[in-house]
């Protein structure tokens, strides 16, 4: 894990850092072109320290991974998806508050 | 813990409070600029911009945001996250309350929050956003490679990132409810000129067909006619509303933009309002950079008329004590 409490995953890793995560674990897709997610890109970062050791948080560029956005149906970014037990809990597309992403990660 | 009262606080990091940010940062007041993301505002969504003074050959819309941040850092102003949920405006301390339940305090405040996309509203845009409709042609275009899109509107976002799409996908549709485009004519003309850029006109989208993915639009022509059209994407850019839900009852709006004079001043003292929320903008980069430092240097003219106020105050009372 690095120093920001996030950590970065790849098509590669995906399976075992994310669907095998004996924690639920929220996934920002996210890309360097996109505005919106660099907005939210701080409120993740944020979110990572507030529920570290209950919600593993992590960053996928889908430039470099982009088979596991394509699985998942991802054409809008910033997605972030909520996993629990390798299964897709919640998701949500767009800059949203911190708010409204604290409340999702409540729930898991 | 007692709350802290800063001199400023502009909320919302755009261009418009982005400028403010700066001068204040300049004047060395004590200011705090808040935003519910990283700073930038609408223009991380703008492809290109072209009409931004200094840069001959125009400038992503990522790269302004990203330099008009620095430079306001560069002078000490730190950008702060936080989410605006409502406001006290009125008397000498003004009260912004947080989405955290925290709340801060300031002597003035620059009103700076702009605005967001407007939607459809109609059926499947919900149920398919992040599965075929978009807001963001920037965001999202590499998403359609080789596929077929529509972007609805016909104004200048939509005719821009129109042509812009046009590097990742097969075809564009503009779909417009008028006969002619509101765009400015350098714009239409690139549109006009593209040969993968195609309009359907006086015609509204009725509905957003699909189930995991969109499959494709029923529009409405002007005839009454109703028509499916089968697209991969549909990009939604028929304008803007402000972001005012976290503003007080008691500010004075016009159809939801804050009413300002030319030095940007609301109805409320110590508040000013700047860039898209406000209600005489262009909404341009350009211009909500200049309210920006108009509404500044307001800011300043008004602490510095409070501060000569409490040194009257703070006299007399030396006065009468003796």
């Amino acid at each position: 894990m690095s120093e920001d409490n996030l950590i970065y995953v790849t098509d590669q890793d995906f399976e075992a850092e994310v669907l095998k995560s004996d924690l639920p674990c929220l996934v920002d897709f996210w890309a360097p072109w996109c505005g919106p997610c660099k907005a939210i890109g701080p409120v993740v970062t944020e979110l990572a320290a507030e529920f570290a050791g209950k919600v593993i948080i992590a960053k996928m560029n889908v430039d470099e991974s982009p088979a596991t956005p394509g699985k998942y149906g991802i054409r809008a970014i910033p997605t972030l998806i909520l996993f629990k037990g390798g299964e897709v809990l919640d998701q949500v597309t767009g800059a949203v508050g911190k708010a409204q992403l604290a409340a999702m990660l409540e729930k898991a | 813990m007692a709350v802290k009262t800063y001199q400023l606080i502009i909320v919302g990091g755009g261009p418009g409070g982005l400028t403010a940010g700066l001068y204040a940062a300049r004047a060395r007041l004590d200011t705090l600029l808040i935003d519910k993301g990283a700073a930038g505002g609408q223009v991380l969504r703008t492809d290109w911009i072209d009409n931004y003074p200094g840069f001959p050959d125009g400038v992503s819309g990522f790269e302004l945001a990203d330099k008009m941040t620095a430079q306001a850092r560069r002078f000490g102003l730190q950008p702060t996250l936080g989410e605006v949920v409502s406001m006290e405006l009125r008397g000498e301390t003004k009260k912004l309350y947080l989405a955290d339940d925290k709340h801060l305090k300031a002597k003035a405040v620059i009103i700076a929050t702009g605005a967001s996309p407007n939607k459809l509203n109609v059926p499947g845009e919900v149920d398919l956003t992040g599965k075929g409709v978009s807001y963001c042609a920037t965001c999202d275009g590499p998403f359609y490679r080789d596929m077929d899109v529509a972007v609805v509107g016909g104004g200048n976002t939509a005719v821009q990132e129109a042509v812009y799409l046009t590097k990742f996908v097969k075809t564009v549709t503009i779909i417009h409810r008028r006969d002619e485009l509101r765009a400015a004519p350098i714009i239409q003309e690139a549109a006009f000129q593209n040969k993968r850029v195609s309009f359907i006109c006086e015609s509204e989208v009725v509905g957003i067909e699909g189930t995991t993915e969109v499959t494709g639009l029923r529009i409405k022509h002007a005839d009454g006619e109703e028509e499916f059209k089968s697209f991969q994407g549909v990009f939604v850019l028929v304008g803007v509303s402000p972001n005012n839900w976290m503003l007080p009852k008691e500010l004075a709006l016009d159809n939801g933009f804050i009413t300002t004079d030319g030095m940007m001043r609301s109805n409320i003292s110590g508040v000013m309002a700047v860039g898209d929320i406000r209600a005489d903008s262009i909404r341009q980069v350009i211009s909500a950079a200049g309210d920006g430092a108009v509404a500044e240097k307001t800011a300043e003219q008004y602490l510095e008329h409070l501060h000569q106020n409490l040194r009257i105050v703070m006299e007399r009372k030396k006065c009468s004590s003796k």
